[in-house]
């Protein structure tokens, strides 16, 4: 990687072009490669990506088919989709090499959303009573 | 993480000092054919400090659209907590193979999407609007699939609120009969049993009936032909009817959630379209290099957020247990 650690604006350009025609006679050179402005993705990492999700999809639609409980299904299809949902984050999003502000970012929303989902788990069976109420007079 | 941060470090430079990365542009325009120049707004200073711009600018968006579509999410954690049986009982009604196939294609799109970021920057111009025309025919097709998803809830009146109006019972359902077919049995001889009951009331006092009557001896209901009825309050405490099999009590809820959830995504998926038709006419007259990649960068974080969601949707509506 060391050797990768070039002052990018001044020789960025050109090697972009370079690397642009070499990558279309063959891809593999420039993994990893850092062209100026942002990371870029490695042909072969896209498609790993892609695999995983992929196989992932398909191993929560045949997890289905087994009974794991009252819950347990959906845990498992709520693991396997924040499975994914990492790696699209991870790798399809750039957020491993992108500045880590960003990766702040978006937790700060995670984090938000789960606030807003478990305090409101917690609060949904306060009102169970009067719904019971209105309920049984409206049957 | 090392390599991480020694790959971010050398663009440090560029962000905070003036002079020495602006003389560094104006070198690299000389030997470069690429309309690179006129893409720098007035009102930055470098290539880098308008790119992380807009790239903060997007992640500010993409956290304001988590927050928006969790409102959606949290209507539906609650009411699944309070009713699983709504939940149970609306899940036979879903297609999920279309669901599954929709989720294939929108992954596809998100390859094509980062692949894209990937051909603006190395400038490989064929390349870029090649995948961003397959992110937008993904797109297409899984409006369609939705379109005929869609379709045939409107027929079969599986819409939200007083519009809802089932044609068929949860147990006379293939994807019913098929996971529980002495549940869906039971509940047709319940059935049957409601109906001679209601029969021979509406007959005058010492008629008899003529056809043959339904009642009778059978035997006590096992495990198999139970649990699936009462966990989707076809039978039992939560189910609207209580002398026959029904569905249960505020069915249609179920409905307003998936049409708002799945509503609400396919709208992003149209405006993710239409951006990408404007990047794709963009990227044919060849404005994406190196050096500027941004709306195409932007763009794809945008439609992977499009993705994510959907990765969330599709096992909460569609593989519900």
């Amino acid at each position: 990687m060391a050797t990768e650690d070039k002052q990018p604006m001044s020789t960025t350009p050109q090697d972009a072009d370079a690397t642009a025609s070499l990558a279309a006679a063959g891809h593999g050179h420039d993994a990893h490669a850092d062209h100026g402005l942002a990371h870029t993705m490695p042909v072969w990492m896209l498609l790993a990506v892609l695999g995983a999700l992929m196989g992932l999809t398909i191993l929560t639609v045949s997890v289905t088919s087994f009974d794991l409980g009252s819950q347990g299904n959906l845990v498992v299809a709520m693991v396997i989709a924040t499975i994914k949902a990492t790696l699209v984050c991870t790798f399809f999003m750039h957020l491993l090499w992108d500045k880590k502000f960003h990766l702040i970012l978006f937790l700060t929303a995670v984090l938000f959303v789960i606030l807003f989902l478990s305090m409101t788990i917690t609060d949904r069976g306060e009102y169970q009573h009067g719904i019971d109420t209105y309920q049984s007079a409206t049957k | 993480m090392s390599e991480s941060t020694s790959e971010i470090a050398p663009l440090q430079p560029t962000k905070g000092g003036h002079g020495a990365p602006a003389a560094v542009e104006h070198d690299a325009h000389g030997g470069h054919a690429h309309a690179d120049g006129p893409h720098l707004s007035h009102h930055f200073d470098t290539y880098q400090q308008q790119f992380d711009a807009g790239k903060l600018g997007i992640w500010l968006f993409l956290l304001t659209e988590v927050l928006f579509f969790s409102g959606l999410f949290c209507a539906y954690t609650v009411y699944r907590g309070m009713h699983p049986e709504v939940f149970v009982y609306a899940h036979y009604f879903l297609n999920t193979t279309m669901g599954a196939i929709n989720t294939c294609v929108l992954l596809v799109s998100s390859l094509t999407a980062a692949w894209a970021v990937r051909n603006a920057q190395l400038a490989q111009r064929k390349l870029l609007v090649l995948n961003i025309a397959i992110t937008i025919v993904c797109a297409c097709t899984f409006m369609v699939v939705k379109f005929f998803e869609y379709q045939h809830k409107f027929h079969d009146g599986l819409l939200p609120g007083p519009a809802f109006h089932p044609t068929e019972q949860v147990w006379e359902l293939e994807s019913f009969k098929k996971k529980h077919p002495e549940a869906a049995e039971y509940a047709e001889h319940l059935t049957k049993l409601a109906e001679a009951k209601d029969k021979a009331k509406a007959l005058p006092a010492g008629a008899i009936p003529l056809d043959q009557p339904v009642t009778g001896v059978f035997e006590k209901p096992t495990e198999e032909q139970l649990e699936p009825l009462l966990k989707a309050g076809v039978i039992g405490p939560s189910a609207e009817d209580p002398t026959r099999p029904s569905k249960p009590r505020n069915g249609h809820v179920f409905f307003s959630i998936y049409f708002f959830m799945t509503g609400l995504h396919g709208i992003h998926v149209l405006g993710g379209i239409g951006v990408f038709i404007w990047l794709l006419v963009r990227a044919n007259k060849g404005q994406f290099g190196p050096k500027y990649f941004g709306p195409i960068d932007y763009a794809a974080l945008y439609w992977h957020l499009v993705d994510l969601i959907w990765i969330y949707l599709f096992p909460l509506l569609y593989l519900i247990h």
